[in-house]
């Protein structure tokens, strides 16, 4: 079942003339033409849409608290700033079927009201910031955006705003910030974006996955898209796989496939790469926990661990991690769980704001502490260290970087504590290049 | 440094971008101008940054302050070529540590640093949202994907001629 990608290699499709011939604009047409903007919002609401930038927050419900001062321009914002580690579909999508994205976008804005709104697309992107705007003049010459679209009498303005190169604005209200000119700070929440964003005004943010998704709603019911899936996990995902496997790439799957299928099927990743076996994975980007080999495909109570939002949070943090932004990083027993954790520690160090001190300093703290032990220069008290310091972090920052930092450095030690220990007393094996610990009796242990 | 002034079509393209936004939001064409602006003149110097705030009618405070926070601008000179390497993690598991390693003996200098000649410097930078496609780097706009020793050198060679 694709639904973003279903015509992604079909040469041409960046064009706007293929992307027509292929289906594209007619749920503007349907939108603009046949509903109120209130009953686009009642098919995304009943589609059970989840925010797929990592959050996973109803969709239609994030619209419905949308405030509509008269008088007052409302915004809808895209978050094309995708930069959590692991995840690179939005890059994908928006660079193969610009298209796709511009459409949603129109759909989404009429729903919402709004007749400006931006993509803030990652300044490193500038190639895909150039095939946004080439499309989005294509969409124009069309009369799909500017005045009077379609002859409704509805008016949108498009434009992409370059970021600068910094993780913290893919959280919204720094994106705003960022979007008005100024470091990109997030803001204390309330008030949300929905009553005060985008200079001030009723901002809607939404992720490029989410708004693109919208299209296939309003064509086709989202009752259609609520099949899709299980349960509250509606509908479909794409999911960046990275790592060791055979066929890394970006793949759209129903929402309900197992975890198992995903890794080793032919269709998906096509299993670990030759001759090695799987260790370990982190299913939804950087920040959320890792899990074992065991963990990963069957949950506590000895099912397969399904590839939707509550499968992969079954056992809770204990046992359990989250699909986040379906950023999946695979790897196998050559991986030195210790040196990936510290490239995600230095990673959040460097990123982190600076605005809360848990966050600045402990960011600061762990990447040290890790690189120490990943040195051979650890000591004995320094796990503990790192477990203290991931906790007075977690839940005591203004936005989720904070906790996005913790969560990775506690699950890597709450599964393979052995292998930080081994640092520590091993240091001379350890440093050894590529040298890797072998937890006696593991399946991914020779 | 007084001859600091875009080209014409770049001040009418940012016109055009300055209206993108409400009257008076000029302030959001910061980070599209320090793009344009390093485009021209390779980093951010505080003279560029000045003229930068001319341009927007704020004081240079402002555009130091967001220059500073956003790690893609320059603030100090760099050479002709500048790659950006990420270091995260998935980039690393495609074996990118060798692979920039022997970038940087290759042109015999280390993260940071620019060659003698001017013509490369070295900057590593965290995730690029190219995770499937590592090891990356990116040399302006463009993305060089599944990085290998062989790789890195027909790019040296390339942009060495």
């Amino acid at each position: 079942m694709k639904i973003l990608t279903q015509h992604i290699d079909v040469p041409g499709i960046e064009t706007i003339d293929v992307f027509m011939k292929n289906g594209g604009y007619k749920a503007v047409e349907k939108a603009i033409k046949t509903m109120t903007p209130d009953e686009v919002t009642e098919e995304v609401k009943k589609s059970g849409l989840r925010g797929r930038g990592g959050a996973g927050f109803p969709m239609g419900m994030k619209w419905s608290f949308l405030a509509k001062p008269e008088g007052v321009p409302r915004y809808l914002v895209c978050n094309a700033d995708e930069s959590e580690p692991g995840t690179f579909k939005d890059h994908y999508l928006m660079m193969k079927s610009p298209h796709t994205l511009i459409e949603g976008m129109i759909v989404s804005s009429f729903a919402l009201g709004a007749n400006t709104s931006y993509i803030y697309v990652r300044g490193e992107l500038m190639y895909v910031i150039n095939i946004l705007e080439k499309a989005i003049q294509e969409a124009y010459d069309k009369g799909l955006l500017g005045k009077n679209i379609l002859g409704s009498g509805y008016d949108l303005d498009l434009f992409v705003q370059p970021g600068g190169g910094a993780y913290i604005c893919g959280e919204e209200t720094a994106l705003l910030e960022s979007l008005e000119g100024k470091r990109g700070n997030p803001r204390n929440k309330p008030p949300f974006p929905a009553v005060k964003g985008l200079w001030q005004c009723p901002t809607v943010v939404n992720n490029v996955e989410s708004i693109a998704a919208t299209s296939w709603i309003v064509n086709n019911g989202g009752d259609a898209y609520a099949a899709i899936g299980v349960g509250r996990s509606t509908g479909t995902k794409l999911i960046s796989a990275s790592g060791h496997i055979k066929k890394p790439g970006v793949y759209e799957i129903p929402l309900g496939i197992t975890v198992e299928e995903f890794i080793y099927s032919d269709e998906y990743c096509g299993g670990i790469r030759d001759g090695h076996k799987l260790k370990a994975v982190v299913a939804g980007g950087s920040s959320v926990p890792i899990l074992s080999a065991d963990n990963i495909l069957t949950t506590d109570a000895g099912e397969k661990r399904l590839m939707t939002y509550e499968s992969l949070s079954e056992g809770g943090f204990a046992t359990g991690t989250m699909l986040g932004s379906g950023g999946f990083i695979v790897m196998d027993e050559t991986t030195c769980i210790v040196h990936n954790t510290l490239t995600f520690a230095r990673f959040y160090h460097h990123e982190s704001c600076g605005q809360c001190s848990p966050c600045r300093e402990g960011t600061g703290w762990m990447d040290k502490v890790i690189k120490r032990i990943e040195t051979g220069k650890g000591r004995s008290e320094d796990i503990d260290l790192l477990v203290d310091v991931a906790k007075k972090i977690e839940g005591n920052t203004i936005c989720p970087l904070g906790d996005a930092a913790a969560w990775p450095v506690a699950a890597a030690i709450r599964h393979f504590r052995d292998e930080f220990e081994w640092h520590i007393t091993h240091p001379e094996e350890a440093t050894k290049p590529g040298a890797v610990y072998m937890r006696p009796g593991a399946s991914w242990s020779n | 440094m007084s001859n600091i002034v875009f080209p014409a079509e770049t001040l009418d393209l940012i016109k055009k971008i300055i209206a993108r936004y409400p009257d008076e939001k000029q302030k959001s064409a910061i980070l599209p101008i320090l793009h344009l602006a390093q485009a021209e003149w390779k980093w951010c110097s505080p003279a560029v940054m000045d003229y930068v705030a001319t341009l927007l009618s704020i004081s240079p405070i402002e555009v130091y302050e967001v220059a500073s926070f956003y790690t893609m601008f320059h603030l100090e000179p760099v050479g002709e070529h500048v790659i950006e390497y990420c270091r995260t993690g998935p980039c690393c598991l495609m074996g990118g540590v060798e692979v920039y390693d022997h970038l940087k003996k290759r042109l015999g200098i280390q993260t940071g640093e620019t060659t003698k000649d001017g013509k490369f410097t070295i900057k590593e930078v965290e995730c690029l949202a190219a995770c499937g496609w590592g090891p990356v780097f990116q040399i302006r706009e463009k993305y060089h994907m599944h990085l290998t020793n062989e790789k890195v050198d027909e790019i040296i060679d390339e942009l060495s001629k």
